[in-house]
C-alpha cells in the first residue's frame, strides 16, 4: 500500500464570522491549501467535508458550488468533535485502498456562543439542573475529578494548563486570542463547572482548515521538499465502561487508539516532538497526558508544574494555543491540530517552532464518543 | 402510561424511577445475567458482553458513595446555581449521576468516597406541558 502525503495543508484565522456561510468559511481553507500544494480543485479526485452544524445539508457539495463543481465524489462526515479527524481519515484511507493519488479533506464549522451540551430530554421535563449536568464543562469536569480524586490533582494545576496554551496562542497569528492570562487570571475568572473556570473551557469559533492528500506517486511527482508522511490513522470508539451511562469516558477510547498508533507507526510517545491534543477544557489536557502515554500514570500533575508541555519543554503540548486559546470549531479542529503539527514539521511555525521536529502527533475526541490519532512525519 | 398518572399522581422525572403504588420510590437497573453489567433504564441486549436478551429489572440501593462531581455555577437561563452535580456508584453496583442536595457547594468540604443516600421528592417544582408535577430522585450526605 502506497504511503500517503499531505502536500497541502491550511487554516484561517479562527474568529466569528456570523455575515458569512458555513460553505464560505470552508470554502476559503479548501483554497488555501489548494495553494499550499500548488493545485487546483480540477485536479482533486474526492472531496472529504467534515461539518457538525449542518450536517445533513451537504456542505461538501456547497463548498465545491463557490469554488469549482468538477463532478468528483463528495462525502460529507459527522463525527462529533472528531469530525475533522475523521474527514482527514477518510481521504487517508481513499488513496491507501489505492482509490485515488489526489483527494482534499476539509472541515468547517459556524458555532453560537455559550454552552455545549446539556440538552432536553423531548419529552417530560428538562433534566439540567435537576439530575446533575450533562454540559460539556461539566461532564470534562466531572472527568477531571476522576482524576483528582486518583492522584490528588489539584484546580491550581488544571488552571497552569490554561496559562501555558493561552501564552502559546501569543505566538500563533491564527489563533482566536493572543492574550497572555497569568494563573491568578485563570483561577479567578468566573466559575463555570468546578474547577473549570470560563478560561479553561474551550472557545466557540468559527472556522475552517483544509488538506490535501496525495499518493507516494504523486507526492514524488510534485515533489517531497515540503511533504508531510502520515505514519498513521487510528480511530476507536468508547468501550463498555461501568461508568459511562453517566459519566462520558474521555480516557479509554484516547488509550486504544494511542496503543494502536505507537504500534502501527512503529514509533513511541518518546520518539514524538510535538502534540496537539484535545483540549476541550483544561482538566482534559491532563487526562490525555496520561492517556496518550506523554507520561506514566499519576504524573500529569508534575508534567504541568515542571513545564515539561511548554513550548522548550521535554514534549511540547497544544504550541498552537490548543482549542483553550486558538478556538474550537467542532468540524475544523481535527484539521487545524494536522496544520499546526505539519507546519511544525516543515520548519515553518515562525516564534512558536519547535525545534527539530521531526514526528508530531495530533489526537482529536468527539464525546459519545470518537477518537482519532495521527502520527506525521517530516518527509524530507 | 403508569400507575401514578391514572391515579392523577406526579410522574416519575426518568424511566428508570419507579413509583410503585403503595411502595417506596426505588431506582430500577437492568443487570445483565451472563456478564452481571448493570444499566439504567430499559434495554434487550447487553453492550458490555454482547448478550441478547439477557437484561433483568434490579431495584437498586438507594445507598452510595461519591465517585465524583462538579460544582455547577453557569447553567442555562432559570436554572438555580451552584449546585453539585455529582456521580454515584450505588452499592451493589449501578452508577446514577444527580444534584447533591444539603451539601456545601464548597470543594473543601465534598470528600470523595463519602457515603450518600438516594432520596426522592419533588421535581424543584418543573411542570411539562400538561401540567403534569414530576417526582425525581437526589443525593444527601448519609
Amino acid at each position: 500500500m502506497s504511503d500517503v502525503y499531505v502536500m497541502g495543508v491550511d487554516m484561517i484565522k479562527f474568529g466569528r464570522f456570523p455575515e458569512q456561510t458555513v460553505p464560505e468559511i470552508g470554502a476559503k481553507a479548501a483554497l488555501m491549501a489548494l495553494d499550499d500544494a500548488g493545485l487546483t480543485i480540477q485536479d482533486m479526485q474526492a472531496l472529504y467535508c467534515g461539518n457538525l452544524g449542518q450536517a445533513s445539508s451537504m456542505v461538501g457539495q456547497r463548498i465545491l458550488q463557490q469554488i469549482g463543481q468538477t463532478g468528483m465524489a463528495v462525502v460529507n462526515v459527522s463525527n462529533a468533535c472528531a469530525t475533522g479527524a475523521t474527514a482527514f481519515r477518510e481521504a487517508w484511507m481513499a488513496i491507501k485502498a489505492g482509490v485515488y493519488d489526489v483527494v482534499l479533506a476539509v472541515g468547517v464549522e459556524q458555532m453560537g456562543k455559550g454552552l455545549l451540551g446539556g440538552g432536553g430530554t423531548g419529552s417530560g421535563i428538562p433534566r439540567e439542573g435537576l439530575l446533575g449536568s450533562g454540559t460539556m464543562p461539566a461532564v470534562f469536569a466531572e472527568a477531571g475529578m476522576e482524576h483528582s480524586r486518583k492522584y490528588g490533582t489539584s484546580f491550581e494545576q488544571f488552571a497552569k494548563v490554561s496559562v501555558k496554551n493561552h501564552h502559546h496562542s501569543t505566538m500563533n497569528p491564527k489563533a482566536m486570542y493572543q492574550i497572555e492570562t497569568p494563573l491568578e487570571t485563570v483561577m479567578n475568572a468566573e466559575m463555570i463547572s468546578y474547577p473549570n473556570t470560563k478560561l479553561m473551557c474551550s472557545v466557540n469559533v468559527d472556522g475552517s482548515a483544509a488538506a490535501v492528500l496525495v499518493s507516494e506517486k504523486k507526492a514524488r511527482e510534485l515533489g517531497m521538499s515540503r511533504a508531510i508522511r502520515v505514519r498513521t490513522s487510528v480511530m476507536s470508539s468508547d468501550p463498555w465502561q461501568e461508568r459511562d451511562l453517566v459519566m462520558p469516558d474521555v480516557n479509554t477510547c484516547t488509550r486504544i487508539a494511542a496503543k494502536e498508533a505507537y504500534e502501527r507507526a512503529g514509533v513511541g510517545p518518546e520518539e514524538i516532538d510535538l502534540v496537539e491534543l484535545h483540549d476541550c477544557f483544561a482538566t482534559a489536557e491532563i487526562l490525555h497526558y496520561e492517556n496518550l502515554g506523554l507520561c506514566s500514570d499519576g504524573e500529569a500533575g508534575k508534567m504541568i508544574d515542571e513545564g515539561q508541555t511548554s513550548l522548550g519543554g521535554r514534549i511540547p503540548v497544544n504550541v498552537s494555543g490548543g482549542l483553550l486559546s486558538k478556538g474550537h470549531p467542532l468540524g475544523a479542529t481535527g484539521i487545524a491540530n494536522i496544520y499546526e503539527v505539519s507546519t511544525h514539521l516543515r520548519g515553518e511555525a515562525g516564534e512558536r517552532q519547535v525545534a527539530g521536529a521531526r514526528l508530531g502527533l495530533t489526537h482529536v475526541i468527539g464525546l459519545g464518543s470518537a477518537c482519532g490519532i495521527h502520527i506525521l512525519e517530516k518527509a524530507a | 402510561m403508569s400507575e401514578a398518572k391514572e391515579a392523577g399522581g406526579p410522574l416519575p422525572a426518568v424511566s428508570w424511577l419507579k413509583l410503585p403504588k403503595g411502595g417506596d420510590p426505588y431506582l430500577e437497573g437492568h443487570k445483565c445475567s451472563s456478564c452481571g453489567a448493570v444499566f439504567l433504564g430499559q434495554r434487550e441486549h447487553c453492550s458490555k458482553c454482547g448478550a441478547r436478551n439477557a437484561m433483568q429489572a434490579v431495584q437498586l440501593s438507594n445507598q452510595g458513595r461519591l465517585y465524583a462531581y462538579s460544582i455547577v455555577h453557569r447553567s442555562f437561563p432559570g436554572i438555580e446555581v451552584p449546585y453539585i452535580s455529582a456521580v454515584v456508584d450505588l452499592a451493589g453496583g449501578g452508577t446514577v449521576k444527580g444534584n447533591l442536595i444539603n451539601m456545601d457547594p464548597d470543594p473543601a468540604k465534598i470528600e470523595f468516597d463519602m457515603p450518600v443516600e438516594v432520596v426522592y421528592g419533588d421535581a424543584l417544582g418543573r411542570k411539562d406541558r400538561d401540567g403534569n408535577a414530576y417526582i425525581s430522585y437526589f443525593f444527601q450526605p448519609a
